[in-house]
């Protein structure tokens, strides 16, 4: 196998990053509340990328993403409560049955749904995130594990920030070669021109749901290393408002951008908490209003995102052969 | 059986308050294309600005509702003019997101201390309850005062969408803004006045809302905008009477299924509803189907 140039970059980018990391943690400035900060937003930068794939690459509109997060979460946290120990082999184990339990929920759900076109598709998902929420609210009845209402805790915190950067890293890799394969190809034509995709021969359905499913199992995904890093579950973490964040990240982002994706979803992670710094105590109540306030002024300044339709060149499997950017840069006008 | 009449009875004052709501939801978006998510905490705007009106300023209840509509009317046509008119040409997507930020600012703001603060508030009757059986139907003065004010709302609005050159003007603009535009049509001010109708139907809505469920908070719009927007689609978004439809079918399902079922899975089963109607038509109940051109 060949490893391009592009990868190898990528891969010292991603050292230097986690050198960093490790050099403000020995100097001690990055204490555990700003490392939980950290590690939480690239949590949410494995399930953001997963909406990426479905909405940005895809052009399919969801906003019942933090409900895979959510059944990831609760899937993965219940097995390593039952059958775990806190040895690290039930993280994997977990996790994986928690990207497998989205994944199969996004097939069924995918399959009837997807036929929906733009905003009815967005409210569809919409619905099926509150469905799953009052399923989380009542499932304490049928698995007493789960907590219901008043939230699950005792998931062995095994997760840390080591595993969940190489994660981060291995997800980002395996989305950037599914999004430059004719597997992602084939999606993107789709979100372009669904009709042509048709008639050039794509089975358009099938990639609808491929797309849906690889990325609800991200969410999936994501929501079972959280669960491993944040003890406490609450089905209220991941109702409509939680699949609000994904979809700000990834249109703030710039759909059809990795690298946009990435850089809002750490951003945007921090922004509350940098918010709840700078503002102390007295000013805590504004938190809230310049957070909407920087949302709004953010969309009017960039109504195409950050990085619409375009990468950066770390994270394009090849060196950019000229007009290859350009042929991507109508990304954004689909919805 | 008078329990079920009086299920249905409290199903339908629910739903002609998710209709108010709906509507604003349905103009908006057939004028702009726009789910307008700030939609529901206009609707809690209203509901406050009308508790202070005749709770604490001492207003009679009509002036206060006016009162309600008029600051909210304002409100709309500014929320619009800062938030969606830069962003009426970008992708969708982006006046969704200013939506979502705007939802967040008047939920947060409202929040405030020196504004209306974060606790719930109850709201006294401004008029007493009384219990009436009219045919054998048990039914309260309040639902009919809400049935009756709304069906009014409904029959003026659609007079003034169908008897006016401003509803001509709104419907000329929903089907394409550069033909009205050519037609003479001033399309900043129609779709401004939209945005006014709209909000000030959800002022309204608030009010009611008020009085019929006597506790207000900042974060009460969220569930009714998201039922009544809910509705809308399932009646098939930008159609107005599609939007009452839709709105009385979730008042019912919302409803029944507490009484008679559950009231932890009423939300579950109201939208697995809304998600089995749009598989069966995927343009809501009244919706025409488009036939895409190559």
């Amino acid at each position: 196998m060949k490893i391009s140039r592009q990868t190898i970059m990528l891969l010292i980018l991603a050292a230097a990053f986690f050198a960093l990391v490790k050099g403000l943690q020995f100097a001690g400035v990055l204490n555990a509340y700003w490392q939980l900060v950290l590690d939480q937003a690239l949590v949410t930068v494995i399930g953001a990328l997963g909406l990426s794939l479905i909405y940005g690459f895809t052009g399919q509109f969801s906003l019942g993403h933090a409900a895979f997060y959510g059944l990831g979460a609760y899937t993965a946290g219940a097995i390593d409560i039952v059958y775990g120990n806190g040895n690290i082999i039930f993280f994997f184990v977990s996790i994986l049955a928690g990207a497998a339990l989205a994944g199969l929920v996004a097939l069924l759900i995918g399959l009837p749904i997807l036929r929906l076109r733009s905003d009815y598709l967005g409210i569809a998902t919409l619905g099926f995130g509150i469905i799953v929420k009052v399923g989380m609210d009542n499932a304490n009845k049928l698995i007493p594990v789960l907590g219901g209402a008043t939230g699950m805790s005792g998931t062995p915190q095994t997760a840390h920030f080591d595993l969940i950067f190489i994660l981060v890293l291995i997800i980002i890799l395996l989305v950037r070669n599914f999004v430059f394969s004719t597997y992602g190809r084939a999606c993107t034509s789709i979100r372009e021109d669904e009709i042509a995709a048709d008639i050039m021969g794509i089975d358009t359905t099938r990639f609808k749901v491929l797309a849906f499913v690889l990325g609800c199992s991200l969410a999936g995904l994501a929501g079972g290393i959280y669960a491993h890093r944040y003890p406490f579950l609450h089905p209220a973490s991941f109702d409509f408002l939680k699949s609000f964040d994904f979809l700000l990240i990834v249109v703030l982002g710039g759909l059809g951008s990795m690298t946009g994706t990435i850089v809002t979803a750490i951003g945007w992670g921090f922004l509350m908490e940098v918010l709840r710094a700078v503002l102390g105590e007295n000013f805590i109540d504004w938190r809230g209003v310049i957070y909407a306030l920087i949302l709004i002024v953010a969309i009017i300044l960039r109504p195409q995102g950050l990085f619409s339709g375009k990468e950066l060149g770390l994270l394009l499997p090849r060196p950019l052969q000229t007009g290859q950017g350009k042929e991507r840069s109508h990304a954004g006008t689909g919805s | 059986m008078e329990h079920v009449m009086e299920q249905i009875i409290n199903g339908l004052q629910l739903g002609f308050m998710y209709a108010l709501i709906a509507l604003g939801y349905t103009m908006v978006y057939g004028v702009v294309q726009l789910i307008n998510f700030a939609h529901g905490d206009v609707f809690m705007v209203g509901a406050f600005v009308g508790y202070f009106g005749f709770a604490v300023w001492g207003l009679p209840l009509p002036l206060a509702i006016v009162n309600a509509m008029v600051i909210c009317a304002i409100l709309g046509m500014v929320i619009e003019k800062i938030a969606y008119r830069p962003l009426r040409y970008a992708p969708k997507i982006a006046a969704l997101i200013s939506a979502l930020g705007v939802s967040l600012f008047l939920e947060y703001f409202s929040s405030l201390k020196f504004v209306f603060g974060p606790d719930y508030r109850v709201v006294p009757r401004p008029i007493h309850e009384v219990h009436w059986h009219i045919l054998g139907i048990p039914i309260t003065n309040i639902q009919v005062m809400v049935i009756v004010v709304v069906l009014v709302m409904l029959l003026l609005l659609q007079l003034l969408i169908y008897r006016t050159r401003i509803g001509m003007a709104m419907r000329t603009v929903a089907v394409d803004h550069n033909a009205a535009r050519l037609m003479g049509v001033n399309v900043d001010n129609t779709i401004s006045l939209t945005f006014a109708i709209g909000s000030a139907f959800a002022a309204l809505g608030g009010v009611l809302y008020a009085i019929a469920y006597p506790q207000i908070q900042p974060f009460m719009g969220i569930m009714p905008g998201l039922k009544a927007f809910t509705a809308a689609v399932l009646g098939g978004i930008g159609i107005i009477p599609g939007a009452v439809i839709g709105a009385l079918i979730m008042g019912q399902v919302e409803t029944l299924t507490a009484a008679f079922i559950s009231s932890q899975l009423r939300d579950a089963i109201a939208f697995a509803i809304l998600i089995l109607v749009l598989l069966i038509r995927p343009t809501g109940i009244l919706g025409r189907s488009q036939t895409e051109k190559v």
